[in-house]
């Protein structure tokens, strides 16, 4: 009940934490992953093939 | 016709072709999301009906469309890998799975945080959101069939078929609103045209351009780690720079 | 017949077999999948009778009437041919106006009233500034006011906007 008081007192606070900030969140550990997975695969990858020239 | 595709549609040549692509779409997305957001918050006027909350249009609508088209594109991949043993089709089917599903929740997140002060409930088992949250858990089910089979070529082939058979989905999820009755609002954007202020839409316009070209920068990522993981026994991936180093 | 050829006749089977399986099924749960029945429909007596349900349509203008303990409303639902009295106790939503949508979920009671549990506002896909609404609302009352004899616009879900 008090948040529906909150929100209409607020509505573009509401609107950016609610929405927008939730959103970049998504983006960013998004981005994150796909960072974080791309230097995982060129660890093993290097390892595979240092381990193949030995 | 000079230019090769087929040439393209190998791992080898796409690989590096993709990282040389990132850039120009990752820029120009954040700037666009930067004018989104500035237009969308500074120009576009208050709506007569809703006030300030309608702002939430703008990530809404296009989350909503690029989640569809997403699924079309992963499912058109997918159909590709599958008949013609392509395999590079399969692997930007995987890639583009994740974001699709990302932007599937972005919707249905922003959709309860609108319909809470407008329509009075966060969530009601209406045909449009109904149909959306499959769309959702088609995808999660795309990536966990995938991810649960360990031979990368059969993941590929069953999760196709899900991804095909699901596609249904997407037309069910467009129409919705048209043939049942809904308490969602009709399409805003029609194939005749938009009933929206000018500035409204091109803060929309600009947000949607801007997911699209975040979407596709962050699938060619992606797919990058795809090949490097999948083809990590091959000979041109042990002779790649960042290999070597 | 090439392989490829036959993975692809394969695959718009299945799409095909699978369309159509939902479709039929859609088709058969039509009435479950809409939200909302309208004031027509529970007039024709195709709304279920002694269970809860919903039912959508306008707020008819003139019609909210709010009793002294300052919760309860009255008011009246209209699809334009056939109308409903609802009763509500508890807080509306923003945008529960007259002449707007609005879909309610209760039971019927004796004497054709609806005692609802909760009252949803629908919108409509128009969005404009405050200005333009006006405007909007000025010209559709002169052009009301030109052609008296006419019916008034009878719904705001579509007015040709923009």
């Amino acid at each position: 009940m008090s948040l529906d008081i909150w929100m209409r007192e607020n509505p573009l606070t509401y609107v950016w934490i609610g929405s927008y900030a939730v959103a970049m969140l998504v983006f960013v550990i998004e981005i994150a992953m796909v960072r974080h997975k791309r230097t995982l695969t060129l660890q093993q990858v290097r390892l595979i093939h240092q381990a193949e020239e030995e | 016709m000079a230019i090769n595709w087929f040439k393209y549609s190998a791992p080898t040549t796409f690989y590096g072709l993709a990282g040389k692509l990132i850039p120009w779409f990752a820029i120009p997305a954040a700037i666009l999301f930067a004018v989104g957001l500035y237009i969308g918050f500074a120009v576009a006027p208050m709506d007569a009906q809703q006030g300030e909350f309608y702002r939430i249009i703008f990530i809404h609508v296009p989350a909503s469309m690029l989640s569809m088209f997403l699924y079309m594109v992963m499912a058109g991949y997918a159909a590709l890998g599958l008949i013609f043993n392509t395999r590079l089709s399969s692997m930007m089917a995987s890639a583009v799975a994740p974001t699709g599903a990302l932007f599937a929740f972005i919707s249905l997140w922003t959709g309860a945080l609108w319909g809470k002060p407008m329509w009075g409930a966060w969530w009601v088992w209406d045909a449009r959101m109904t149909s959306e949250l499959i769309l959702l858990f088609l995808y999660l089910g795309f990536i966990a069939l995938h991810a649960s089979i360990d031979d990368p070529r059969r993941a590929d082939r069953a999760s196709a078929l899900l991804a095909i058979v699901g596609s249904v989905n997407v037309p069910i999820i467009y129409f919705s609103v048209k043939w049942w009755n809904t308490l969602h609002q009709g399409s805003t954007i029609k194939f005749s045209g938009t009933s929206m202020h000018i500035a409204m839409q091109q803060a929309m316009f600009t947000m949607l351009a801007a997911c699209w070209l975040y979407a596709i920068a962050v699938t060619l990522a992606r797919v990058r780690s795809i090949i490097l993981e999948r083809e990590r026994h091959t000979k041109w991936i042990a002779e790649l720079a960042e290999v070597r180093s | 017949m090439k392989p490829r050829q036959k993975r692809f006749l394969y695959i718009v089977i299945a799409i095909a077999a699978v369309g159509i399986a939902v479709g039929l099924v859609l088709n058969a749960l039509k009435d479950n999948v809409s939200l909302y029945f309208t004031p027509t429909q529970v007039y024709n007596k195709e709304a279920p009778e002694g269970r809860s349900f919903r039912i959508g349509g306008l707020v008819e203008e003139g019609s909210i009437k709010r009793e002294a303990d300052g919760l309860t409303v009255n008011f009246v639902i209209t699809d334009l041919h056939k109308t409903l009295p609802v009763v509500y106790k508890g807080i509306l939503p923003d945008l529960f106006k007259e002449g707007k949508g609005v879909v309610v979920q209760g039971k019927m009671e004796a004497g054709g009233l609806m005692r609802a549990d909760e009252v949803l506002a629908k919108h409509d896909e128009n969005y404009m500034p405050p200005e333009a609404a006006d405007a909007l609302k000025k010209a559709e009352t002169a052009a009301a006011a030109a052609n008296s004899s006419s019916a008034a616009s009878p719904s705001s879900g579509t007015p040709g906007a923009q």
